[in-house]
C-alpha cells in the first residue's frame, strides 16, 4: 500500500484544437480509491480515456509504475493493459451475448483455463456482484442497475490490479447506489485493488474516495488535490467549496451534515 | 511478486472423526490453474459420514486469484449441500472477505434458467406463426402509413419540410454513382445475352428491341428497385432502429408527435418521389449500354439502333416500368421503416432490423413485379 501505480506529469489533453485540460499532473497510489471530479464538460471522462489507453495524449505522460503508457511498445502496453479493469457508464456489455458469455470472454482469451472452470468463475464473479444465477440473461433483458453490475463483473473478470469506474452511481436509485458503493469497497479491500473513478456523486465521494483530483473547466486545469474530506474541510477555492457543498452553504454549514452522510455510508 | 512459481497444494488433516482440516499453500493463480481440480477433496468429504465441521487455513499461501476463489467455493458449496460447518476464520481477511461477498446475496428464486431446445415440429409451426403476425403487422403499418397520408392530403401531418429535403438527397442524387454503374452494366449484359443468339440468323438491329424493351418494362424498375432496397431500405431501418433504440422516438410520441408522420412520412414521400426519376435515369443508362456494345461489336450503325429504339419502345412500355418502380418505392420504404420500428433495444436488435428490411424489401419486390406483369399480360398492355 502507499506506492505510486501511476503517475501523470503534465498532462495535455486536447481535441484537435480544442483545449480540455492542461498541464494536470498528479499521482494514484496502489489502494487508493481515486476520484476524478469535477462539474459536467470539465474532461473527466476525457481525462479516464487518457488513462485506460483509448486516446493518446497532446503533451504529457502517464506513467504505470515506471512504463510510460504511450511511449512504450505494443506488446508491454498490452501487457499494462492487461492489469486494468473498465465499467463503462452504462456497462457497455456485448448485447448479441448474455450475461455468462459477456464474462467469459476475456477470460477465455487471455487464461489457459478450462470451460469448467471458466464457468466456475463466471459463477463466482456474478456472484460477487449479486446477480447469481443471471448467467443466461441477455443485457436487454435485465435492469440498467443490473446492467452495470454486470458490467463491473466483466471488469473484474482477469482480477485486474486497477479498476476504472466511469459514473458507477449514475442511473442507480439511492440504495443501489450506495450498495454499488460498498460493494465498490469491498472488492478494494479483498481483493487489494486500487480503484480510480469519475464521479461527481457527493455521497460516493465522502464515503469511500480516498484521494482526488478536481478538474475546473474554465481555468482547464486540476486546482485542487487531496482527500475528499481533506479538501471541503480546508480548501481555499470557492469553486472547490462550491461543488462539494452542492453550492447551498458555507463549508462550515454543510460540512456537518456531508461528514454526517459519509459517516453513514462508511461501514 | 515471486518469479518463481509453487505448485499449488494441498493438505487434509483429520482430528477424531468430526473435524478436517483444509490447508492450501503454493500459488493459486490461473497459470496452475490446471493442478486445481477440487474433485478428490470433494471426495474426501462425502466419506466417511458423520464429518461436522471443516476448517480451512492458507498460511503458506502464494499468489491467488479467482482460481483460489472458485475451488474455495466448490468446497463450500459441497459442505453446505451435506450440512458440514465451515470455518473460514485463519483464511486472510481478503479471502474471507470475497467468500461472505460471494454468498452475500442469496440467488433469486426463478433466475435460473436452462436452454429451452424445441423440437423442429414446434420450430416449424412457430415459424407459420411467425410469417402471419408478420404479415398483420404489415397490413397495420400499411394502414398507418396510409393515414398518415390522408393527413399529408389534409394538410394536418405535422413534419419538418428539411427533413423530406434531406431525405430527397440522400435517397435521389446521393444513389446517382451506383445506378449509373449497374444499369449501365445491365445494359450491355442484355445487349450481349441478346446477341449471341440474334447474331445467328443475322438479326443483329433487333438487339435494339430486346434492350429497349428489356430496360424500359423490367430490369430499369427492378434493377433501380434492388439497389435502393440495399442502399436506401436499410438505412431506413438502421435509423429509425437506432432512434428505438435511444428512446428517440418515445421523446417524439411524448412531446406530442406521431413518429408515423414525423419520420416515416417525409422518408417514404421522398423516396416515391425519387424511385421514377431514378428509373428514368436507369432506363436511358440502360439503352446507352446497350448501344455501346450493338454499335461497337456488332455491326449495326448508330442512326440504326436509335431509329430501331425508337420503333421498339412505345410510351406505354417506359409508363409500366415508371409505375412498377412507384409501387416498389411504396413497398422499399414501408418495409425499411416497419422494421425500423419494430426494432428491439440492442445493437444486434439494429443489424436484425436492417437485414430484415433488405430481405423483406426484395422479397415484395420480386412478389409485386411478378403480380404486375401477370395483370399487364391478362390486359394486354
Amino acid at each position: 500500500m502507499g506506492e505510486p501505480i501511476i503517475t501523470v506529469n503534465q498532462l495535455t489533453m486536447a481535441y484537435g484544437d480544442f483545449l480540455i485540460q492542461r498541464d494536470l499532473n498528479f499521482t494514484i497510489n496502489r489502494g487508493d480509491i481515486f476520484i476524478i471530479m469535477g462539474g459536467s464538460g470539465c474532461g473527466k471522462s476525457t481525462l479516464l480515456m487518457h488513462l485506460i489507453g483509448l486516446q493518446p495524449p497532446a503533451r504529457g505522460e502517464i506513467l504505470y509504475g515506471s512504463r510510460n503508457l504511450w511511449k512504450t511498445n505494443a506488446a508491454e502496453r498490452q501487457q499494462i493493459m492487461r492489469r486494468i479493469g473498465v465499467l463503462f457508464q452504462s456497462g457497455a456489455l456485448l448485447s448479441s451475448m448474455t450475461l455468462a458469455e459477456n464474462i467469459a470472454l476475456p477470460i477465455a482469451e487471455f487464461t489457459p483455463l478450462s470451460r469448467t472452470q471458466i464457468n466456475r468463475i463466471v459463477s463466482y464473479k456474478l456472484a460477487l456482484v449479486g446477480l447469481a444465477g443471471f448467467e443466461d440473461y441477455y443485457p436487454s433483458e435485465i435492469s440498467g442497475g443490473m446492467q452495470k453490475r454486470a458490467g463491473l463483473a466483466r471488469a473484474m473478470a482477469l482480477d485486474p490490479e486497477i479498476l476504472y469506474f466511469d459514473e458507477p452511481s449514475a442511473g442507480l436509485d439511492p440504495i443501489s447506489a450506495k450498495l454499488l458503493d460498498d460493494l465498490i469497497q469491498s472488492l478494494r479491500d479483498s481483493l487489494g485493488a486500487t480503484i480510480v473513478m469519475v464521479t461527481h456523486e457527493l455521497p460516493s465521494i465522502f464515503a469511500i474516495g480516498t484521494n482526488s483530483v478536481f478538474l475546473d473547466p474554465e481555468t482547464k486545469t486540476a486546482i485542487a488535490a487531496g482527500p475528499p474530506k481533506q479538501l471541503l474541510a480546508e480548501s481555499k477555492d470557492p469553486k472547490v467549496i462550491r461543488f462539494l457543498t452542492r453550492d447551498d452553504g458555507s463549508a462550515e454549514n454543510l460540512s456537518g451534515s456531508d461528514t454526517a452522510l459519509a459517516a453513514g455510508v462508511t461501514p | 511478486m515471486k518469479d518463481t512459481t509453487a505448485t499449488p497444494r494441498w493438505r487434509i488433516a483429520r482430528s477424531g472423526s468430526t473435524d478436517l482440516e483444509l490447508a492450501l499453500s503454493g500459488d493459486w493463480d490461473a497459470d496452475n490453474a490446471a493442478q486445481t481440480d477440487p474433485k478428490t477433496v470433494l471426495a474426501e468429504l462425502g466419506q466417511p459420514p458423520g464429518l461436522r465441521c471443516v476448517r480451512l487455513t492458507a498460511a503458506d499461501l502464494g499468489r491467488w486469484d479467482s482460481v483460489l476463489m472458485i475451488f474455495l467455493l466448490a468446497v463450500v458449496d459441497r459442505c453446505r449441500e451435506e450440512g458440514i460447518e465451515v470455518d473460514g476464520s485463519r483464511l486472510p481477511e481478503g479471502i474471507r472477505a470475497l467468500l461472505d461477498l460471494a454468498y452475500a446475496v442469496p440467488e433469486r428464486a426463478g433466475a435460473r434458467r436452462g436452454t429451452v431446445r424445441t423440437a423442429w415440429l414446434a420450430e416449424l409451426g412457430n415459424s407459420a406463426l411467425r410469417i402471419r403476425d408478420d404479415a398483420k403487422a404489415f397490413t397495420r403499418f400499411l394502414g398507418e402509413a396510409a393515414l398518415s397520408f390522408a393527413a399529408l392530403a389534409a394538410g394536418r401531418a405535422r413534419f419538418r419540410k428539411v427533413d423530406l429535403w434531406l431525405n430527397i438527397q440522400e435517397c435521389g442524387p446521393s444513389a446517382v454513382p451506383i445506378v449509373t454503374l449497374i444499369s449501365l452494366l445491365v445494359g450491355l449484359i442484355l445487349a450481349f445475352v441478346g446477341a449471341v443468339q440474334l447474331a445467328l440468323f443475322g438479326a443483329q438491329i433487333y438487339i435494339a428491341d430486346l434492350v429497349a424493351l428489356g430496360m424500359l418494362r423490367e430490369m430499369g424498375a427492378l434493377m433501380t428497385a434492388i439497389i435502393m432496397a440495399g442502399r436506401t431500405g436499410a438505412a431506413f431501418a438502421a435509423q429509425l432502429g437506432t432512434m428505438n433504440v435511444n428512446q428517440e422516438i418515445s421523446a417524439l410520441r411524448v412531446m406530442g408527435f406521431a413518429p408515423l408522420e414525423f419520420l416515416v412520412l417525409p422518408r417514404m414521400l421522398a423516396l416515391i418521389l425519387v424511385m421514377p426519376v431514378l428509373c428514368l435515369y436507369a432506363n436511358l443508362l440502360g439503352v446507352i449500354g446497350g448501344g455501346m456494345i450493338t454499335v461497337g461489336f456488332f455491326d449495326v450503325s448508330l442512326t440504326q439502333y436509335l431509329h430501331r429504339t425508337q420503333e421498339a419502345a412505345h410510351l406505354t412500355d417506359l409508363a409500366v416500368g415508371l409505375a412498377k418502380c412507384t409501387v416498389f418505392g411504396i413497398l422499399i420504404a414501408l418495409a425499411g421503416c416497419m422494421r425500423g420500428m419494430q426494432c428491439g433495444r440492442s445493437a444486434s436488435a439494429v443489424g436484425d432490423a436492417a437485414t430484415s428490411a433488405v430481405v423483406t424489401s426484395i422479397v415484395l419486390i420480386v412478389v409485386s413485379d411478378s403480380i404486375i406483369t401477370l395483370i399487364c399480360d391478362r390486359l394486354g398492355i
